[in-house]
């Protein structure tokens, strides 16, 4: 009965997986809410994310206690408000009236300049002088209550001194920074981040969240619907049938990363340091992992609404764990622990590298090769719990 | 068997092809049960379910929602293992060879199973793309299946926009696209209207004359007639099997229909009698079921029913059903 003639025994897996595949393609393209999500969840998300951490405060109102009154310190002011972060609107006496005026709300930050402003500057390491000393030049009084402004403030902590013209005898090349030029006195001290390193953050927790959520409820949804029952009783394996699910999803995944990085470079000016080729490498080796995620939910979850739970419960620590709220090495053993398990703390080390530092493969082997070992592990628990029965 | 007192008949269900008195070979049985079963928990949804289907029959599950028709054909296309029992499908031992069986079966599912966003021709494709027909082989295929089941003005249509009976094709196409040699259909015409049911029909006896076994689950009367075997199957137990004619024939029960007036109370007075197994109105007439084993039934009636006219009719099939499942489904 069979007509043996037309069926090509050799190639059947090939033909399987690509008939998965091209059938995922086709039917993604006409799901509209899906497709919007592809490209709207990397956009909103960075825009949200972008803007609402941006902590480059500018032109925050300040005040001014000038104890020295030369050349130098007005100089020095010049300087300091050339930098933009402040604007000078208030000049107060003494240190006295410019505590109240900070309790009082009116200015964000007092610059203080001692008396001896000239001498501090010429023995400042800055100055190439012979003997430095270590002290700064000035003193910021800053609010602390706004993290946003004292992370700005902090970073005029080393104010480069060289560009101030009519400070006398600073031959540049010696200028190196080695002290401080202002001392920062804050009532906390925040974590200074800045959007630059929220992106490479958030391209592993976007990519964490539609990998791992679209393939579990690409599954789940052919069991819900009862393709299933029909797709189970073809000779389709269960392998074959894993990779002609997530290989269309690599190709969003990739979609998104550079629509990430496309829209950072646009809207942050986020710079890529690294290799293109690294980046993408260690992109598909997350993404990879992500989507096999994905996979053992679907074996697990019952219903889209259950794979979508499943998919929360991996997706908080992977926010709030990976490295992308908090810093990796400020939190607790336990929490250490399970971030290592996370796919995302590893891309997220390894994006950061790449994007900021410059970092090679090389150094970033040790969590390629564990995203690589996640890979295959997932692959292999998900073909085998994928099981071709219904009971 | 079992249930020896429900069942009425014994005989094999030996479809027309082959004729009553010569036994057949194992190798002549496309499916052979001994006692399967299926408990889900601790509730029994099949209970040693004893088939033995021939080689080229159609062969029918007739019997209500719920009565474990589905779980069957699960059971015999190696969806689900039974909890008990033995199953040979087409020579093979199952649960064990399922793989060996996926390119020799087709299963055309109670819900349409194709998917909803792919038109008619990308549904076909992607179904010979998996049992790896090749690029040619698979367009003559499928414009073949498309002209067959009068799909040909649909196949750009996605499947989830058509109507009942249109899906029903497709799905029938779909199943039979690798040339199985044995087709599970369950319950293939619940959407379809009396009309187009007979041309499906037409279709399935195409099919069979080319030599495919169908097993098809209904519990429509008028197509349970059609095939040549029958199992009538209730709360996953099998009451009766055999031929629709046999089944009719050996039923057990007399059908008498009893014309007048006030048939209502009449209805309910039959219905508590030991010797009426059912009495239903049917328009102007109460058609009455009542048990052979009476010595002279039509008499017995006689005096029951007082003036009114008695006249005695064929059974139906749906009077064996109603036999078998003593009336608790139907009248
Ligand atoms: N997966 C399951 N888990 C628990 N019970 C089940 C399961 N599948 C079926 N059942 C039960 O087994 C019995 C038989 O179900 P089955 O689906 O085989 O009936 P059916 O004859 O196909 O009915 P229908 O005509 O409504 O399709 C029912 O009581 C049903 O509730
Ligand atoms: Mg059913």
């Amino acid at each position: 009965m069979s007509d043996n003639q037309m069926i090509q025994p050799l190639t059947g897996t090939f033909s399987r997986i690509t008939a998965i595949l091209w059938k995922e393609l086709r039917q993604l393209s006409r799901d509209r809410m899906t497709f919007g999500m592809i490209v709207m969840i990397p956009l909103v998300q960075l825009m949200l994310f972008g803007f609402a951490i941006n902590t480059d405060a500018r032109n925050l109102p300040a005040g001014i206690v000038d104890k020295s009154n030369t050349q130098a310190s007005r100089a020095l002011i010049q300087a300091t408000e050339a930098t933009q972060v402040v604007r000078f609107t208030q000049v107060y006496q003494d240190l006295q009236q410019a505590e109240a005026a900070i309790t009082a709300g009116k200015v964000k930050a007092v610059l203080y300049l001692p008396p001896d402003l000239s001498s501090r500057l010429t023995q400042h390491p800055a100055s190439g002088a012979q003997n430095p000393s270590p002290q700064p030049i000035g003193q910021w009084l800053v609010d602390g209550s706004d993290t946003v402004v004292a992370a700005s403030i902090k970073g005029l902590r080393q104010m480069p001194l060289s560009q101030i013209e009519d400070l006398p005898q600073i031959p540049a090349t010696t200028a190196t920074a080695t002290a401080d030029t202002f001392a920062v006195a804050l009532y906390f001290n925040p974590e200074q981040r800045s959007v630059v390193n929220i992106i490479p953050g958030l391209l592993g927790v976007i990519l964490t969240m539609t990998m791992v959520l679209f393939t579990s409820a690409a599954i789940v949804r052919e069991r819900e619907q009862g393709n299933m029952e029909f797709l189970i009783t073809t000779p389709v394996k269960p392998l074959e049938l894993m990779l002609g699910k997530i290989a269309p999803y690599v190709l969003v995944g990739f979609i998104q990363t550079g629509l990430i990085l496309t829209a950072g470079r646009l809207l942050f000016d986020l710079p890529i340091r690294g290799n293109l080729f690294d980046l993408a490498g260690a992109a598909m080796l997350f993404i990879c992992a992500s989507l096999t995620l994905g996979l053992v939910i679907s074996t697990i979850a019952k219903t889209q609404l259950q794979a979508m739970q499943m998919t929360v419960f991996i997706l908080l620590p992977s926010i709030l764990l990976s490295g992308f709220m908090f810093p990796y090495e400020a939190m607790p053993e336990t929490a250490q622990w399970i971030a290592e398990a996370l796919p995302a703390t590893h891309f997220m080390r390894m994006s950061r590298g790449i994007i900021l530092r410059d970092a090679g493969v090389l150094d970033l082997q040790p969590d390629a090769l564990w995203l690589l070992g996640f890979t295959a592990v997932g692959l292999l628990v998900a073909s085998r719990r994928f099981s071709k029965h219904l009971d | 068997m079992m249930s020896e007192q429900n069942t009425v008949t014994h005989n094999k269900a030996t479809g027309k092809p082959v004729p009553d008195t010569a036994p057949l070979a194992e190798s002549d049985y496309a499916i052979l049960t001994r006692g399967m079963s299926k408990v889900f928990g601790d509730k029994p949804a099949v209970s040693d379910l004893n088939l033995s289907i021939p080689k080229g029959s159609i062969y029918g599950f007739l019997g209500p929602n719920g009565c474990g028709k589905s779980t069957s054909i699960r059971m015999l296309t190696g969806l689900l293992r039974p909890s008990a029992g033995e199953i040979t499908v087409l020579g093979e031992t199952l649960p064990g060879s399922e793989e060996h069986l996926r390119r020799r079966i087709g299963y055309m599912t109670q819900k349409f199973s194709l998917y909803d966003n792919l038109t008619v021709k990308e549904n076909l494709h992607f179904v010979s793309q998996i049992f790896g027909l090749k690029r040619k082989a698979a367009k003559e295929r499928i414009d073949q299946l498309l002209t067959v089941y009068d799909l040909t003005g649909q196949h750009k249509q996605m499947a989830g926009s058509m109507s009942g009976g249109q899906k029903q094709r497709l799905a029938l196409a779909a199943a039979t696209l690798h040339k199985p040699e044995l087709l599970f259909l369950d319950e293939p015409t619940s959407a379809v209207d009396p009309e187009n049911r007979r041309e499906f029909w037409e279709r399935l006896f195409d099919l069979s004359n080319a030599g495919t076994t169908i097993l098809v689950s209904t519990h429509y009367m008028d197509e349970a007639e059609r095939c040549h075997g029958l199992a009538i199957l209730e709360n996953g137990i099998k009451r009766a099997d055999g031929s629709p004619e046999q089944l009719m024939d050996n039923m057990g029960a007399v059908v008498i229909e009893v014309s007048g007036n006030d048939l209502r109370n009449l209805k309910n007075h039959l219905t508590e009698k030991e010797e009426v197994i059912s009495a239903a109105q049917i328009g102007t007439r109460l058609r009455v079921l009542v048990r052979q084993e009476l010595s002279d039934p039509e008499h017995w009636l006689s005096q029951q029913v007082g003036q009114r006219q008695l006249n005695r009719v064929h059974p139906s099939l749906e009077d064996v059903f109603v036999s078998c499942t003593g009336g608790r489904h139907v009248g």
